[in-house]
């Protein structure tokens, strides 16, 4: 099925399954969403959770329509990322209601909001350019809570007339807030960071890493051929220092996020350290290798599984850049100097 | 789990004297930073503050104010070596691809 689209702003092609029909209104034809996902929106969650076509999954911005919303029907505002915007109209099955969406090039409401994208200017344009003002009595828009960094409720009101009603973190706590009348618990109110949502951000961090960590192993699988007697490749232990770039790998970018709560410190280079000394552990006890060799992947996994460690403040809900900046000027020169000692004592190695 | 992360360290400030209680930065903030109390708003846990700056954005009398920055150090890391300014420009993948209202549960 292929539809005509709104504000010109369609992307390549947009055969938009989910939309179910049109609702005609004073402003003339809204797009009516599905409720319910199709394989295809099953697939796409899918597919950016592994960072696959992330930044082209988008819907138009616009005005749309769920169920059969009146004037008086709940408003509520989101990122034109399709995944975003396929959770709310999936949470409000059974509701009737107005969904603005927003051009946040294609990026998610917190990530946006950040960045200003999903902000006040943006809202009130959209607002003006829709004429939703035509189309509702309610002088009342629900913006996601995570919106808020972009968002100067106070201001919204004074430029458009439309009342700021923060909605709920979760788009999965939407049928209980418009239940409740607009009203959000403060369990709604706070972000969590369960070992799901922990695991969730995982396969994103092994695709972008997988590159550089393919390299390294096949970096140290040719140099174990190095020796006192010249160079003289052996499959053995090459796949074995390969193994330990990819244990590596593994455990520093999955381990540390699913036992976050239960690694020592708050800081994430020393959580990452704990990691990385038990693999370093693990590995230096399976290892055939001589004891010099042993040690010098030991000190390699701290660096590795520390700086991964590191890197993973980028996913977390609640590292703030001020915390991010003070561990960093502490955690890459020890990460440096472990990875420089290791590297020095696995060369060294070769040649003892 | 708990979400503080390291101690003493984020620029969040309030201005008592200018805060008229309206509430806004408890509706607001991610991590329950702050309670309305005798009409005037109270930092309750500043360690669990991301400086995201919800709170500063939002309230209206600007007694709030808090450098905002994304807490990611492959952002931080590539702004310091001059390349995209933060952390989610480009093509870059690191956050922002599974939004954290996916799921519902307390695990």
């Amino acid at each position: 099925m292929s539809v005509g689209c709104c504000c010109g702003t369609c992307g390549q092609g947009m055969s938009a399954e989910w939309v179910t029909g049109y609702l005609e209104t004073p402003v003339g034809r809204v797009p009516r969403a599905a409720v319910r996902w199709k394989w295809r929106d099953r697939l796409g969650a899918w597919a950016v959770c592994w960072g696959i076509g992330r930044m082209r999954y988008t819907v138009p911005p616009g005005l749309y329509a769920v169920g059969t919303p009146q004037p008086e029907s709940p408003l509520l505002v989101t990122a034109n990322y399709k995944l975003s915007f396929d959770h709310v109209r999936r949470e409000l099955a059974g509701f009737d209601a107005w969904v603005l969406v927003l051009d946040t090039k294609g990026v998610n409401v917190w990530c946006a909001a950040g960045k200003g994208t999903f902000g006040t200017e943006e809202l009130v344009g959209r607002i003006a350019r829709t004429e939703t003002v035509r189309i509702v009595n309610r002088r009342a828009l629900v913006v996601p809570q995570l919106g808020a960094p972009g968002v100067a409720a106070h201001e919204v009101a004074r430029r458009t007339g439309f009342r700021v009603v923060y909605g709920p973190v979760r788009a999965a706590d939407l049928p209980a807030f418009l239940r409740a009348g607009m009203r959000a618990t403060p369990e709604m109110r706070r972000v969590s960071f369960t070992l799901r949502e922990r695991l969730a951000v995982v396969p994103v961090e092994l695709v972008s890493r997988f590159l550089p960590a393919a390299g390294l192993a096949l970096l140290f699988a040719g140099l174990t051929g190095m020796s006192r007697g010249g160079y003289s490749f052996e499959s053995r232990p090459a796949l074995w220092a390969a193994a330990m770039v990819a244990a590596n790998y593994v455990v520093g970018i999955a381990a540390t996020p699913a036992m976050l709560p239960w690694l020592p410190g708050r800081s994430f280079a020393a959580k990452g350290l704990a990691t990385g000394a038990a693999l370093g552990f693990v590995l230096g006890w399976l290892s055939p290798e001589p004891w010099p060799d042993r040690v010098s992947v030991g000190l390699l996994s701290l660096a590795a599984c520390s700086f991964l460690g590191l890197m993973f403040t980028g996913s977390t809900p609640y590292t703030s850049a001020s915390g991010v900046r003070k561990e960093m000027a502490w955690a890459l020169p020890v990460q440096g100097g472990l990875a420089a000692v290791g590297l020095t004592g696995w060369i060294a190695a070769r040649f003892a | 789990m708990s979400m503080l992360y390291l101690e003493n360290v984020v620029t969040l400030r309030l201005d008592a004297a200018s805060c008229v209680g309206c509430g806004r930065c408890v509706e607001v903030c991610p991590h329950a930073v702050f309670t309305v109390e005798s009409g005037k708003a109270r930092i309750r846990e500043r360690d669990a503050c991301m400086e995201c700056g919800a709170c500063a954005r939002n309230c209206p009398v600007g007694a709030l104010f808090v450098k905002n920055g994304v807490g990611c150090a492959v952002g931080i890391l590539n702004a310091k070596l001059g390349r995209t300014s933060s952390c989610c420009g480009g093509e870059q993948d690191c956050c922002c691809s599974c939004e954290p209202d996916t799921e519902k549960d307390n695990g």
